[in-house]
């Protein structure tokens, strides 16, 4: 019926020549952000989620942290909570991210369609991450009060936000990575949360001054402290950026994302 | 325009698919037969590029899909099996979206959206969400899909499954109208689609090809191609069949009903079918039969098709055949 149309638009219109390589690589990137994202919101699992984070850490900042109590003009009972937060709230927002696709067989679709795999992997963890960015930037009401009520640094404030951001962003690449592993979002939420608790354990205070307790060799606690999230979190939450913090999340980030892709490949190679 | 050498995929201990070859032109429609777990999915997952041959390789165009994947599978357009699409989305958005993984952007976008959105009949259901479409539209739209960026190579997995046999019938006719200019694969369970609507068809059995040809070179690997069969108003059969196996071209003859007589004889191996045909017309005319009906029988293909994929109970279903 529409053959004639058909024939006329018989060459596929690639992006234009300006377009350069770069961008050749990330439209697709874009294109899948977008799906994933609209993804979030088409259902209200996004919102709940959103609205429980955002509850939680008022929470546990106000009533469990005892803000008020502190008198002091900072945000960093706000900012230790994200970690424990995370654990349950990334975990979640992370979980579908592969096994839906492989429990719905979209995967067959995406993976042969003319992209690369990395920047369907990409494109995934970037909408995730967007949906978390979100909910740390509604947490502003914190920031206003503490700004109507005294005078914080808000330089601080803002390396914390940046520092909670990369945390969150280290824990979705490692859901992700799990999420490719299984067809059960269930399962990987489980298997994620127990993971992202480990990383945490591992250098939280209270288990490795324990540990240290009866170590031998101290310096393995160590070694397997500077793997812990919260050895790299601890100075964040205080507002201070090290470079070392910064390459530590970005390679957790990296490292899973490769991960991704390599538990994808050989998902498919059978 | 496909071009399959050698592929072969073996998961764990399990060889699925063992050395597949066999190339299809632009113009061609093919048809890939086979009984559940013969290695169809498997091998149309290959030459897709959605996973890696074992061994062997498939080129689509000129480009190799293990090694240059992004340019060949620009030139395929893939239906996977049970139609998998995004649940939360629009039709709408769902094509957009895929329309825009393609590459196609703003007006080129919009017009092959529409394009296919009529094609597909899909006006009716543009806004709503795909998990609330019956399994005809959910396989329209993904068949959409598949065509949005009119590939050069189409392959289908199934693309009449699940369907009614109105939509059944839209989805030949398109398939058979894109087959004039592209170069389409489709696998199917329903035998009387190859014969309406491919060129050429293979039948592939645990893993291997055990047929390759037009649907009119495999109906003639049927059994009983070629007998005649001759119908009578109140002959006994026994009678008819007495006669016809006096004739020395005939081979053996089976008693297919007895009332109204029918009796099938099958030809010696010299001779033609139709000169069968014809001697028993003029032993009917000499005899005075009363006949209600003679004719040649062409074959069917699901009898090839049973004959050739079931070989340990091919016995069994020769005598079911001939009764």
């Amino acid at each position: 019926m529409s053959e004639t149309t058909a024939t006329t638009t018989a060459t596929p219109a690639v992006e234009t020549k300006e377009a350069g390589t770069s961008a050749r690589h990330w439209s697709p990137i874009l294109t899948i952000a977008k799906r994933e994202l609209s993804g979030y919101f088409a259902s209200p699992v996004a919102f709940v989620f959103i609205v429980i984070f955002l509850l939680a850490s008022g929470f546990f900042t106000f009533m469990v942290g005892g803000f008020f109590e502190r008198g002091q003009a900072t945000l960093e009972t706000f900012f230790t909570w994200h970690p424990w937060l995370f654990l349950i709230f990334v975990s979640a927002i992370g979980m579908g991210m592969w096994s839906e696709e492989r429990r719905a067989g979209t995967i067959e679709l995406l993976l042969t369609m003319p992209i690369a795999p990395w920047q369907a992997i990409v494109g995934k963890f970037l909408a995730g991450w967007t949906v978390i960015g979100l909910a740390l930037v509604l947490t502003f009401p914190v920031w206003i009060t503490v700004n109507y009520l005294g005078h914080p640094d808000n330089g601080v404030i803002f390396a914390s936000y940046l520092g909670t951001f990369l945390l969150a962003g280290a824990n979705l690449s490692i859901t992700a990575m799990i999420s490719a592993l299984t067809r059960s979002q269930i399962a990987a939420f489980i298997i994620s949360v127990v993971l992202s608790l480990f990383l945490i354990l591992a250098g939280y205070p209270p288990v490795t001054n324990l540990a240290m307790g009866w170590a031998r060799f101290p310096w393995i606690i160590d070694a397997v402290a500077s793997f812990s999230v919260m050895t790299h979190f601890e100075s964040i939450q205080k507002g201070v950026l090290d470079s070392r913090d910064l390459i530590y999340f970005l390679s957790v980030i990296v490292f899973s994302l490769f991960t991704t892709s390599v538990i994808v490949r050989a998902h498919r190679a059978g | 325009m496909i071009h399959v050498q050698n592929l072969k995929k073996t998961f764990g201990p399990k060889v699925a698919v063992n050395g597949v070859s066999f190339t299809v032109k632009k113009g061609e429609v093919l048809g890939f037969l086979g009984p559940n777990g013969a290695g169809k999915s498997t091998t149309m997952r290959m030459i897709t590029g959605f996973i890696p041959p074992t061994e062997g390789e498939a080129t689509i165009g000129g480009h190799s899909i293990v090694d240059d994947p992004i340019a060949a599978k620009r030139l395929i357009g893939y239906l996977p099996e049970n139609a998998p699409s995004y649940a939360d989305m629009t039709v709408l958005g769902f094509l957009n979206f895929t329309a825009e993984l393609r590459g196609l952007a703003g007006a080129a976008r919009k017009s092959a959206v529409d394009r296919v959105v009529e094609m597909c009949f899909l006006e009716n259901v543009l806004q709503q969400s795909v998990e609330t479409l019956s399994k005809g539209y959910r396989h329209r739209t993904c068949f959409a899909q598949s065509i949005i960026h009119d590939p050069e190579v189409l392959i289908l997995d199934e693309p009449t499954d699940g369907l009614d046999p109105n939509q059944k019938h839209e989805v030949r006719t398109l398939i058979r109208k894109m087959g004039e200019t592209k170069a389409i694969i489709f696998s199917t369970h329903i035998l009387e689609e190859v014969e309406a609507v491919c060129s050429r068809a293979i039948i592939i059995d645990r893993g291997s090809i055990v047929a390759n040809g037009t649907p009119a070179d495999l109906k003639r690997r049927s059994p009983h191609a070629g007998a005649v069969t001759v119908r009578l108003s109140d002959n006994s059969a026994a009678a008819v069949k007495g006669k016809l196996d006096n004739m020395n071209m005939v081979d053996r003859t089976v008693v297919i009903a007895e009332s109204p007589a029918t009796v099938r004889a099958f030809p010696r191996k010299q001779y033609a079918s139709d000169e069968l045909a014809k001697a028993v017309g003029d032993l009917a005319i000499q005899e005075r039969w009363p006949l209600l009906e003679l004719h040649t029988e062409e074959g069917r293909l699901d009898e090839v098709f049973r004959s050739i994929t079931l070989p340990d109970t091919k016995i069994k279903s020769a005598k079911e055949i001939s009764k």
